[in-house]
């Protein structure tokens, strides 16, 4: 399978502070990833630094073999690699159909294209079949605001897989989904995903997660990945254990009162 | 009902067919305010532009300015005509915003707003102080030609009026047709979530100083109206700050509810002003002050929001 990214050597600084050290790694094209580690450990800053949120201090990122550093996030937005965040970022006076609209409408029109109008039907069945794929259909006419939490972070995703992304990378796509929502929503994710063949790389804290929907998990700590390896090989691996799973675990239960 | 001749597009095409047929009826001072309203209302509609990207800029009467400048200049130096006049003055308010958008697109809120103000501040000052352009004097503007054919006295005024009908209904058309756009859709995408619309792959920079652009053409082509109206063009009345003030005052008054709503908004400023100055020449100020301050309370969506109102109570 060829390469879909390449990173090497990457460095990244905040003054004293080192947010990522001597990462290398390579993706594969149909590969789906999980990052994980503790909060600090680095993951966002690697995902930032991806998608040219943040400028790398030092090293190499190769998209589809082209040098991605110092790229702006919309240029690497349309070569292929998009990315969902945390906290769901919609245009939340609008709905459901109007989001995904607007989304398609930017993909699809250049120059003076872009003043044509934006509603039109092949476009609106598009969209109609993108919500589909999302099963957010029938909060179609919801404004963003009004959406439950689950349904927002679908809507992000999908809007951020619009332009049929090579790379898509999803910034803990279940955080503040409740326990019994999560594997659904996954399921939802994952269905649409592998229906566009997209590579994955996710950031996730959930370890059941991890253990049912990645082939490979990247475990960061101290902005360092400390392995490298499959799901099951990592998550039995004794650094991880001791640097991040043991973390996660006590990050979820909370403090232990007595 | 097709896209491009929509509610709006037909209610716009009624309004300026009646607004045609209202000339033979109306007495000239109301003429005169309604060809005020269409250059402050084609004013307000550039500040919606503005508005529905979560921008207020307290500074149009730069452009206001510039348009007008930019006619005289047009009528003095190269062609008396109205169409080149307008020309002259979309081109000198267009280039100025473009120009001056590559600083301003990168600041929002209150640093937007009081940017736009220092522009038009610095403008004023070299209108007022600059004797080849008339200093604080200004400079006059003769009746203009169309195509040649010239008008006198009373027909003068007429065929203004009609020419700014027949413009501004183009813009305000042109206005809907682009808020229906992808470039227009996004308005909300600036206002309400940048980093969304930079990785869908689009620069709110650009989306921004676009939407500037056009706000300024419909300034300066609110300038060249005004101009052509009342016959000079001075800084005191085109690009005081206060001007600028004006021209958010009937943006407020309006809503953002339809492109047409600026021209009633303008309209009813007008009359307001109108009625307020001739009763009581000394509290004017108060009144149009008193006038926003009720807007605000029991209209706080503007002018506009009494027809969504009026629609709603209907279909219930």
């Amino acid at each position: 399978m060829s390469t879909v990214l390449d990173v090497r050597a990457l460095h990244k600084t905040f003054g004293g502070v080192v947010a990522a050290a001597n990462i290398n790694v390579s993706i594969a094209e149909g590969e789906t990833i999980g990052v994980i580690g503790a909060n600090g450990a680095g993951k966002t800053t690697f995902v930032n630094m991806v998608t040219g949120y943040l400028k790398p201090s030092a090293g190499a990122i190769e998209f589809l073999g082209k040098n991605i550093v110092g790229l702006r996030p919309r240029d690497i937005t349309k070569l292929g690699v998009c990315r969902s965040f945390q906290v769901a970022q919609v245009f939340t006076s609008e709905t459901v159909f109007e989001n995904l609209l607007i989304a398609y409408g930017i993909a699809e029109e250049r120059g003076w294209g872009l003043l044509r109008h934006i509603d039109n039907a092949p476009r609106a069945k598009r969209v109609e079949a993108h919500l589909a794929r999302y099963k957010i259909s029938e909060y179609r006419d919801v404004r963003a605001t009004a959406l439950p939490q689950g349904v927002r972070k679908l809507l992000d995703i999908a809007m951020a897989t619009v332009r049929k992304p090579k790379l898509l990378m999803l910034d803990e796509p279940t955080s503040g989904i409740s326990v019994e929502e999560k594997f659904g929503i996954m399921d939802i994710i994952m269905a649409a995903l592998r229906e566009e063949k997209t590579t994955v790389l996710f950031i996730e804290h959930d370890m059941e997660i991890v253990e049912r929907y990645v082939s490979r998990v990247l475990a960061f700590y101290q902005g360092e990945i400390i392995c490298d390896a499959p799901a099951a090989i990592a998550l039995q691996d004794p650094k991880v254990k001791e640097f991040v799973i043991g973390q996660e675990r006590h990050r979820t239960r909370g403090p232990v009162h007595a | 009902m097709s896209r491009l001749a929509d509610r709006t597009v037909i209610g716009l095409s009624i309004s300026a067919v009646v607004l045609m047929a209202l000339a033979a009826l109306i007495p000239n001072w109301m003429l005169f305010i309604f060809l005020q309203s269409f250059a402050r209302g084609a004013v307000a509609l550039g500040l919606l532009v503005l508005w529905r990207s979560g921008l207020i800029s307290f500074g149009h009467a730069l452009y206001f300015a510039a348009g007008a400048y930019g006619a005289v200049f047009m009528q003095r130096m190269i062609a008396n005509d109205a169409f080149a006049m307008v020309a002259a003055g979309l081109i000198a308010s267009g280039a100025l915003a473009f120009l001056l958008g590559f600083l301003l697109r990168q600041y929002r809120g209150i640093f937007f707003a009081l940017l736009n103000m220092a522009f038009s501040m610095v403008l004023w000052g070299l209108l007022a102080k600059t004797e080849a352009l008339g200093s604080t004097d200004g400079l006059s503007i003769v009746a203009p030609r169309f195509f040649g054919m010239v008008f006198a006295g009373d027909q003068s005024k007429l065929a203004i009026y009609f020419f700014a009908i027949v413009l501004t209904w183009m813009f305000s058309v042109a206005v809907h047709l682009y808020m229906k756009s992808t470039l227009g859709a996004m308005s909300t995408a600036v206002r309400e979530n940048e980093i969304r619309l930079e990785y869908l792959g689009y620069s709110a920079h650009r989306a921004v100083h676009v939407k500037y652009v056009i706000s300024a053409l419909l300034a300066g082509f609110g300038g060249v109206l005004m101009g052509m109206t009342v016959g000079i063009v001075d800084p005191d009345s085109m690009a005081y700050w206060t001007v600028s003030g004006e021209f958010v005052f009937i943006t407020i008054l309006s809503g953002t509810g339809n492109v047409a709503a600026t021209y009633i908004g303008a309209f009813v400023f007008e009359i307001i002003r109108s009625l307020a100055f001739q009763y009581s020449p000394k509290l004017w100020q108060l009144i149009m002050g008193g006038a926003l301050l009720l807007i605000i309370m029991f209209l706080p969506n503007g002018l506009w929001s009494v027809m969504a109102r009026l629609r709603k109570a209907r279909a219930s």
